[in-house]
């Protein structure tokens, strides 16, 4: 199916995101020259896909329903952020708070993702393909975070219920977050996981990492003090 | 015994407020955490007082006379402005904190007076959307319920920064009000004590926050007022910054303000009083020649017309209210007092929102609790009491001289205070002393 063209070098951002949010619009969209243009591609609610051909600014993607976006450069801040449902694909790195508080679908960065990756992760999935900055996954509540290359400090610091995959190095952990058992149905999930962000690494060589639940409840003497 | 009469001295210093204090942190060894505002005595609109016209001004009869009240907010950038019949709003208050038949009856509150409710940190529920003709929907820190869809829904965007209770601090709900449908709305385990970010997870300054209400108002195509809430301290700047990052309403929150749960040293030494915040905001506007284009809500400790008529004249757009709204609902009724009591608080002192227990049935997920307050009558209540402020502040105003509401200034005003007059930048009454003017 032929893509419907947009160049950012000639069409404001303003007019791509009303032709992507009107109903019954073509479903195939490729975008040019988007030159780190912020909030490309965002709020999209329908099944749509988008190519941007090019380096994108903050917020591609933001808020993400159903909409398979791929971005091939790298992107700026919160690329997917709040991503409800989809997939979205950096083909190059991302920068600090990619994911962040995404509650579903699936976010694969083939490069290296900053700060903060995944940070309030609410049910997405995020495959990395190379390495995660500090601070990533902090306070994520769901969904899974797949790192195939390091993690750097404070990996999945405060955690509630995300589950976290490092294949390579991690520099040192968050406060709650400890090493754990990979089970059979871990292998099997991250398995899938690789497979839907077309990587080829073996799942039995990663680690995972989750909540020690420590955290959870205030700790004290008299709890009816509260 | 009566200490007093037989000549025993309370110390001024260790009140027994604060020796029950010590007492408490000895025996429990955690901070008290606690919901209400500020409970300390602080300047506030009470120390201002307004000169009704005579000989040098000319006033409006009080029946016969029009006195406008409505209010439009957020048609800088926004396609949608909201116009409101009376420049009195429902603070931000989360499903989670308050059970969900006390956010219906704010709702039916609010809509019956032609005003806006705001949802809060735990996303927006199907009985306040429904029950509600305004809604603003508050973008905040953890984002727990945030969806794109439900951003469409709403009428206006709240930026939460801060709050007036604790600026810097993030929410916080216990364990005990955690429950299923609480949860399952956060994506939390059930009966968490969930204490929430105090920084937004994708943005970290100013030059961000410009890009982030860009992609905001790209996700709901320009149509939507966006506003910044900031807690009240730095607040000349903070302003300047909202305006600057593109808010169409800026929305200041006084240390008055309430909370649903927070430390109690948080609420009562962070932030400066609402009659601080006020002057600093409007000088902010009035220099970047935004002044009534950027409207300025402000709420911190609003309880009746005469502080909205104070806060309009100098300078706000409109109120919030927060704490009113509850009483008017029904929080902290003397009929409940004996409750109150087994619970170690009394009728007019309760403010352990945060434990869920609340005998009125408004801070609290108890389904039994819960459902002893009829979302109709307290709606009413609420409207009730909404129709009141507006109708004083208008009696008020009339009396200065205004056909509407937000024709009133400072000029209007004087202070019984030299810490108020210093704070509101009006004259000592009887003088033309602004204690720091010209400074």
């Amino acid at each position: 199916m032929a893509a419907t063209l947009i160049d950012l070098a000639e069409t404001p951002v303003r007019e791509l995101n009303r032709a992507l949010h009107a109903p019954g619009g073509a479903d195939v969209w490729r975008v040019l020259n988007p030159r780190g243009a912020h909030a490309v591609a965002c709020g999209v609610r329908e099944d749509l896909a988008v190519d941007i051909e090019g380096h994108v600014g903050y917020y591609c993607a933001g808020m993400n329903q159903r909409a398979t976006v791929t971005v091939h450069g790298n992107a700026g801040t919160g690329v997917a952020e709040n991503m409800m449902s989809g997939t979205v694909r950096v083909r190059g790195n991302a920068s600090q708070s990619a994911g962040a508080t995404a509650h579903g679908g699936l976010l694969v960065i083939d490069g290296d993702a900053s700060a903060r990756c995944g940070i309030s992760m609410k049910g997405v999935d995020i495959v990395v393909g190379g390495n995660v900055g500090h601070m990533s996954a902090f306070m994520g509540q769901a969904g899974r975070l797949v790192v195939c290359g390091d993690a750097g400090e404070a990996l999945g610091d405060s955690l509630y219920e995300a589950r976290i995959y490092v294949l390579g190095t991690v520099k040192s952990l968050g406060a709650d977050c400890v090493e754990k058992e990979m089970r059979a149905e871990h292998l099997s999930e991250l398995g899938e996981l690789l497979k839907a962000a077309e990587r080829d690494e073996d799942p039995s060589e990663f680690r995972r990492y989750g909540s020690a639940r420590a955290l959870y409840h205030f700790k004290v003497d008299n709890s009816a003090a509260y | 015994m009566e200490p007093a009469t037989h000549g025993l001295r309370e110390s001024a210093t260790f009140d027994r407020a604060t020796i029950h204090a010590i007492q408490r942190a000895a025996e429990t060894g955690i901070y008290d955490i606690r919901g209400w505002g500020a409970k300390r005595k602080l300047p506030h609109f009470d120390d201002l007082l307004l000169l009704g016209a005579s000989m040098s001004r000319y006033p409006l009869e009080g029946y016969r006379e029009r006195c406008d009240t409505d209010v439009v907010l957020g048609a800088r950038h926004a396609k949608n402005p909201l116009h409101l019949a009376t420049p009195v709003t429902i603070a931000g208050m989360s499903f989670g904190a308050l059970s969900a038949q006390a956010k219906e009856a704010l709702g039916r509150g609010a809509s019956e007076a032609g005003t806006s409710t705001t949802t809060g940190d735990g996303g927006m529920t199907p009985e306040e959307r429904g029950h509600s003709k305004h809604l603003v929907y508050q973008y905040l820190p953890s984002r727990y319920g945030m969806n794109p869809d439900d951003l469409r829904a709403a009428d206006a965007i709240e930026v939460v920064l801060g709050q007036g209770a604790k600026p810097g601090g993030g929410g916080m709900l216990l364990g005990q009000k955690v429950t299923e449908r609480v949860a399952g709305m956060r994506t939390l385990p059930v009966g968490v004590d969930q204490r929430s970010a105090c920084r937004h997870p994708d943005w970290t300054g100013p030059d961000d926050l410009a890009i982030k209400i860009l992609e905001l108002r790209e996700i709901t195509d320009w149509e939507k007022p966006i506003y910044v809430k900031v807690g009240a301290t730095r607040t000349y700047y903070d302003v300047k910054l909202a305006v600057h990052a593109g808010a169409d309403v800026v929305v200041v929150d006084g240390m008055q303000g309430g909370t649903a749960a927070t430390q109690d040293v948080f609420i009562e030494h962070v932030g400066i009083p609402t009659l601080a915040a006020l002057p600093q905001a409007v000088q902010a506007l009035q220099e970047l020649g935004v002044h009534r284009e950027v409207q300025l809500v402000v709420s911190g400790g609003i309880r009746s017309g005469a502080d909205m008529a104070k806060a309009l004249a100098l300078g706000a757009d409109a109120v919030a209210i927060g704490t009113a709204a509850l009483i008017a609902l029904g929080d902290n009724h003397p009929k409940y007092d004996a409750e109150y009591r087994q619970l170690g608080s009394a009728a007019g002192y309760f403010d352990d929102y945060q434990d869920g227990r609340d005998p009125a049935g408004i801070s609290t997920q108890d389904e039994e609790l819960a459902a002893r307050l009829d979302p109709v009558d307290a709606g009413r209540r609420l409207a009730n009491f909404l129709r009141v402020m507006t109708m004083e502040a208008q009696t008020l105003a009339r009396a200065c001289g205004k056909a509407h509401l937000l024709h009133l200034e400072p000029e209007d005003l004087v202070a019984l205070t030299i810490e108020s007059a210093a704070m509101a930048r009006v004259p000592l009454a009887g003088t033309n002393w602004i204690p720091g003017a010209g400074l």
